[in-house]
């Protein structure tokens, strides 16, 4: 006989159907289907009074009790919700025991994981550029999120926008990281000890920015630190960031913040560059050759035209979807 | 404030005992003393050993700590995370015993409303990472163990990592058993930084039998037992090997 590995809590499994009434509240929810499965518990989908919401049950009594209580603190913040909102917490008593469960907004769309399967690196530039800004957000808060990966990031359907989901590993700053996933933990590549500060996410961030460049997860060798260099320094998508890349990888960017900016700042370089090399190669066509022979100057207001109206055009496109 | 300190003892293992006490009494031995028993059971692609399993599993029932079996590739993340989830287990005891002397008959932390239960969650989670904690570390050197010591040096390695970065102080120790001609041979003393250990695995020899049973009872004896408050045993005999801050 095969024995499974013995984990320490097992995944709770509800039918499409069952009936959830919670305890203290009164309330009531019908499932679904499973949306997911992570460290602290499962994500089902499921029907309630307001439509359609996302439910989480604990694996144990009070796995996500800290979890709420981050979520607790996001409802009073103005702008873009940082999280999923939370509606409800809740007992279930079942006949095998008491299992704790949070209500949330369901939140519709992709994770970041398949987009970066799917979509271009352009796309995955823009959602590192937005979660920056969240991260910032959340850091002067007094969190860090800890377990940033792909998996735990949702691009939504209606507006492109990246949204946090899963705060099982979200963090007091100055206190040590709860939860965290090996390729995206400094600690795995000895970059550092896992203390809660905003480096050790913005770290994280810089490896999804590998990860989506080399779409793959790759386990570290004898020197960890310069593996990561070498690939930084010879995939062409990387290439252009290799300076940015380093100093998160170092941990020297304090502020998600900072590289949010030097991460704009370079996304608009690189533009300018793919630009003129679009340029030399519709120069080189017959047809213009003639017009750069007659009158070399107006060749180049041309060109200067276009590398105009293709920077203002992407400053308007940047504009639109990381605002 | 003085909060009191935790104690560990995390056994690494892959399997069957063969000599000596039964392993499951003296971890319960163990808790009378006020020392967790973690167990973590190291196998090469799941073996099918029911028996090791199961000896793993009574271990940590009878030493009130968490068991984990898990492949040799794993180890790294499963020793840190039964290392801190051992730790909240045993602060989550000590905080419902306090509310039943508080609250009455056998109220416990579930019993409260989400919204108060939330408040109690936060002083767990502060006193996780504010709290002293002691590890002894006593790894299975038998014969079978060879090929997996260099992932154990890594994942212990690792659990430094992680719990260098707590607020709370930490002490380790390093045990191996079997011993030359005994059951146990003491590695490393109890010091707080426990990257020591990368130096001192390398001269690590494996081989013999598998004496589990002496081996906990012989590390019992290894925790300091100073005049400190202790988090959940108050009763322990005076040895002058202890922790030292």
């Amino acid at each position: 006989m095969m024995m499974k590995p013995m984990m320490m809590d097992q995944d709770i499994k509800l039918h499409s159907g069952t009936r959830i009434y919670g305890k203290w509240h009164k309330k009531n929810y019908q499932i679904i289907r499973h949306l997911g499965s992570g460290a602290q518990g499962t994500v089902y989908l499921a029907h309630s009074n307001q439509g359609e919401v996302a439910i989480k049950f604990g694996k144990d009594p009070s796995s996500l009790i800290s979890e709420v209580n981050i979520l607790k603190r996001f409802v009073a913040l103005q702008g873009d919700p940082l999280g999923p909102y939370l509606y409800d917490v809740d007992d279930w008593v079942t006949n095998k025991g008491t299992i704790n469960f949070y209500v949330m907004e369901c939140i519709k769309g992709v994770t970041l994981d398949d987009s970066i399967r799917h979509k271009g690196f352009e796309w995955t530039c823009v959602f590192i550029l937005q979660l920056l800004k969240d991260l910032s957000r959340l850091h002067e808060l007094g969190f860090v999120f800890g377990d940033l990966k792909p998996e735990n990031l949702m691009i939504t359907e209606s507006n492109y926008r990246i949204r946090c989901l899963d705060f099982g590993g979200t963090t007091q700053i100055g206190r040590s990281i709860k939860e965290y996933t090996e390729f995206f933990d400094r600690g795995y590549w000895g970059m550092g000890i896992r203390k809660a500060e905003p480096s050790y996410d913005l770290f994280a961030v810089m490896m999804i920015f590998i990860y989506a460049a080399e779409k793959r997860r790759f386990n570290k060798t004898e020197h960890p630190r310069d593996e990561l260099i070498k690939k930084i320094k010879t995939n062409p998508k990387l290439k252009p960031f290799e300076k940015i890349l380093l100093k998160a990888l170092g941990g020297q960017f304090h502020h998600a913040n900072d590289m949010r900016q030097a991460f704009l700042y370079k996304m608009n370089e690189t533009n300018r560059i793919d630009s003129r090399i679009t340029r030399r190669r519709t120069a080189s066509s017959p047809s213009k050759k003639r017009y750069q022979k007659k009158k070399s100057v107006s060749g180049w207001i041309g060109a200067s035209v276009w590398a105009v109206v293709i920077i203002t055009l992407y400053v308007m496109y940047t504009v639109l979807y990381v605002m | 404030m003085n909060k009191g300190k935790i104690k560990q003892i995390l056994l690494i293992t892959d399997g069957c005992s063969n000599q000596g006490e039964d392993p499951a009494a003296m971890a319960a031995l163990a808790k009378e003393h006020g020392i967790v028993v973690n167990v973590i059971g190291v196998m090469e692609n799941y073996e099918t050993d029911d028996h090791g399993m199961k000896e793993i599993d009574n271990i940590a029932s009878a030493g009130g700590g968490v068991s984990q079996v898990v492949q040799t590739k794993q180890l790294s993340q499963t020793v840190q995370m039964v290392t801190r989830q051992a730790m909240t287990q045993t602060i989550k005891g000590v905080v419902n015993q306090e509310l039943q002397d508080i609250l009455g008959d056998s109220k416990s932390m579930e019993d409260l409303p989400p919204e108060k239960r939330g408040r109690v969650m936060e002083v767990v989670d502060d006193l996780g990472e504010t709290v002293d904690l002691e590890v002894c570390i006593l790894v299975d050197t038998s014969a079978s163990m060879k090929t997996k010591l260099p992932t154990v040096r890594e994942a212990l390695l690792d659990l430094s990592l992680s719990l260098t970065s707590r607020m709370g102080k930490n002490q380790f120790c390093l045990y191996t058993f079997p011993g030359k001609r005994k059951d146990t041979s003491k590695i490393m003393s109890w010091t707080p930084k426990i990257d020591h250990i990368s130096q001192v695995f390398s001269k690590l020899a494996s081989g013999g039998v598998t004496p589990t049973g002496p081996a906990i009872r012989d590390v019992i004896k290894s925790f300091s037992t100073s005049s400190r408050r202790h988090l959940i045993s108050h009763d322990d005999e005076a040895y002058d090997d202890g922790p030292r801050y």
